[in-house]
């Protein structure tokens, strides 16, 4: 007879609570709002224009966080050097810091009075209830994403391999581009993904540095003030959607990713 | 010409020490060291990735200290292979034309001609993982050598290969040195490999060499102990090789016959080692070819391991536990009977 493991059991029991209180919320407020609501929702202009603001915000702090965030994932993948450990802690301060306070941050630095506010507003770069502000505060808190994963991709692959490349006539920077980043793509994207979803759930940093134009999150919080759960309801449940369908997309398609690692 | 001139590197804990060394055209070079003697990252430096803390690298007769690898016409084979998994066979062989912007026919015609001397054709639009370790070694030769390198580097290339597909590699190692005319480094720390390779080798030691020279030159005159020890052989018979059937090679030493599965002829030394030899109290039926009488005539107690002398003709060192030792109830004058298989049989 096959001998019962108490202990596996057990914790499957104990682990099954996390993923319940997780999925029992989300799946509940699917279903709880009324699709007629949620519909008249997607007709008014309001909600589309937040639901835009964020995603399109998301997308534009993810773009830039990919600009600068692999470039220092690679270089915290493949060097050694004095103070990188207090490089890698800025990198993830982000995550421990409350989210107003970040908003209170940046706005002391990027108000028109503020130390890089000035020299930006100069070339007509507003950060205060400007598109421009929503998406530094998205970046600010979403940033740390892309690098971290990225940086995991890149110290999976071996340096070898880029040296062998070298000697076949490859230079550096084409060596990065044909054999470095196809490798680490894979996290690359995971990590752009986590960064776009966590910038459009973004909300405390958000309000403080522009609470116009409205973002979808923060809509969900007037509407919650001011008209009570009933009303702010059917807009939740069209943003945890979007966010939900593309978390879905990108995950098949990483399933479906050529791994070379394994069969 | 490679010519190293008093190189030293200190990194992490790796050192290279004043290194100076001259690998001549065409020559089949071998670094021979144990692990953390520096030997890849001198292998690492010649190829351009490292840079030295001082000294100077030439070849050709230009110094090449601060090229970079993709300007060094130099091929780099590593022991687990490198191969680029995101590309076929067929792409990663391709590699090193592409980046020369050869053109698409070109590239075609030479990558297939190099997969058929390597005979991996079949393997063309494989993914590297699903490759034998065997098959991915010809391919990462393939990719290095049809750049036609000046020099080919290779680092514990024949490593991670089991017994028998490390057999087969190294011969074809031997016909590719030929038949390419190329030079090659090749850093091991296995003996056999540079017996069996080597024209000249070098003895590395915690950064430092401790010898250059010919392999009967390194065995038989060690110039200190750790040489000696490292090199450790006990048997070199010199003799005459001739031809015995299709597959064998019967060494004449003068005093007796030993068979080898070596292709060698004429004057040539012989190895065995130690333990690749069994010995008996009686006769016994055995499938080897080399089977001797013979009288002890040193018995020596290294510890867990008893070193025998046997004249079989030649002298012969044999290793036994102290338990068969005991088990064996022989002493010096006692009459064992010793075998050892022609596959054990090294030619040099």
């Amino acid at each position: 007879m096959r001998k019962i493991d108490y202990k596996t059991i057990f914790f499957a029991i104990m682990g099954s609570f996390m993923v319940l209180f997780i999925f029992i919320p989300i799946i509940n407020l699917i279903f709880s709002a009324d699709p007629s609501s949620i519909m008249a929702n997607l007709h008014d202009s309001e909600v589309v224009g937040a639901i835009f603001v964020s995603v399109y915000s998301a997308l534009i702090a993810t773009l830039i966080a990919l600009l600068f965030g692999v470039p220092l994932a690679y270089i915290l993948a493949r060097h050694d050097f004095f103070g990188k450990g207090f490089i890698e802690s800025i990198v993830d301060v982000p995550v421990v810091i409350p989210h107003t306070v970040v908003g209170i941050a940046l706005l002391l630095v990027f108000s028109s009075t503020g130390v890089l506010g000035v020299p930006l507003n100069k070339l007509g770069i507003v950060f205060t209830d400007s598109i421009a502000g929503v998406v530094i505060a998205m970046l600010f808190v979403s940033g740390s994403f892309v690098v971290n994963s990225a940086r995991e991709g890149f110290e999976n692959i071996d340096p070898r391999m880029e040296k062998v490349a070298r000697t076949l006539g490859c230079g550096s920077f084409k060596t990065f581009f044909v054999i470095t980043l196809p490798l680490a793509l894979r996290s690359i994207v995971v990590g752009s993904l986590m960064c776009w979803a966590r910038a459009v759930s973004e909300f405390g940093a958000v309000i403080i540095l522009a609470y116009y134009p409205i973002a979808a999150p923060t809509l969900i919080y007037q509407r919650f003030m001011s008209f009570g759960l009933y009303d702010s309801t059917p807009v939740a449940v069209i943003l945890i959607s979007i966010c939900l369908s593309l978390f879905v997309v990108v995950r098949l398609l990483i399933k479906g990713w050529r791994t070379y690692d394994k069969d | 010409m490679i010519k190293i001139e008093n190189i030293s590197k200190d990194w992490k804990e790796f050192k290279l020490d004043g290194i100076s060394l001259q690998i001549e055209d065409g020559e089949y070079f071998v670094i021979l060291g144990p692990s953390g003697s520096g030997k890849t990252m001198l292998l690492e430096l010649m190829a351009g990735i490292w840079k030295p803390d001082s000294g100077k690298i030439f070849m050709g007769g230009k110094e090449i200290t601060w090229l970079p690898p993709e300007q060094r016409g130099v091929g780099f084979v590593y022991q687990d292979y490198m191969l680029f998994p995101h590309k076929t066979v067929f792409e990663n062989i391709a590699f090193g034309l592409k980046m020369a912007k050869l053109p698409h026919d070109e590239i075609k015609n030479k990558v297939n001609e190099m997969m058929k001397v390597l005979r991996i054709e079949h393997l063309a639009n494989r993914l590297p993982r699903t490759l034998s370790g065997g098959e991915q070694q010809r391919t990462a030769l393939a990719r290095a050598l049809i750049i036609h390198p000046r020099v080919l580097l290779m680092d514990e290339p024949l490593s991670a290969l089991d017994k028998n597909t490390r057999d087969d590699l190294m011969q074809e190692l031997k016909q590719l040195h030929q038949n390419f005319d190329v030079t090659i480094v090749h850093v091991t720390h296995n003996f056999d490999e540079a017996l069996m390779l080597a024209d000249r080798m070098a003895v590395m030691r915690n950064g430092r060499i401790s010898q250059v020279g010919d392999s009967s030159e390194v065995f038989r005159h060690p110039a200190d102990k750790f040489v000696a020890d490292f090199v450790g052989v006990e048997n070199i018979i010199k003799g005459k090789a001739m031809e015995d059937g299709e597959k064998l090679t019967v060494v004449d030493t003068g005093n007796i016959m030993i068979f080898s599965s070596e292709m060698k002829r004429g004057p040539v030394h012989l190895t065995v080692r130690p333990e690749d030899i069994i010995i008996s109290k009686e006769k016994a039926v055995t499938s080897a070819r080399n089977v001797f009488n013979g009288k002890i005539k040193e018995i020596i107690d290294n510890g867990a391991l008893i070193k025998l002398i046997i004249d079989i003709g030649e002298p012969l060192v044999v290793f036994i536990t102290r338990q068969s030792f005991f088990e064996f109830e022989i002493n010096v004058g006692s009459l064992v009977w010793t075998y050892f298989k022609a596959s054990a049989v090294h030619l040099f």
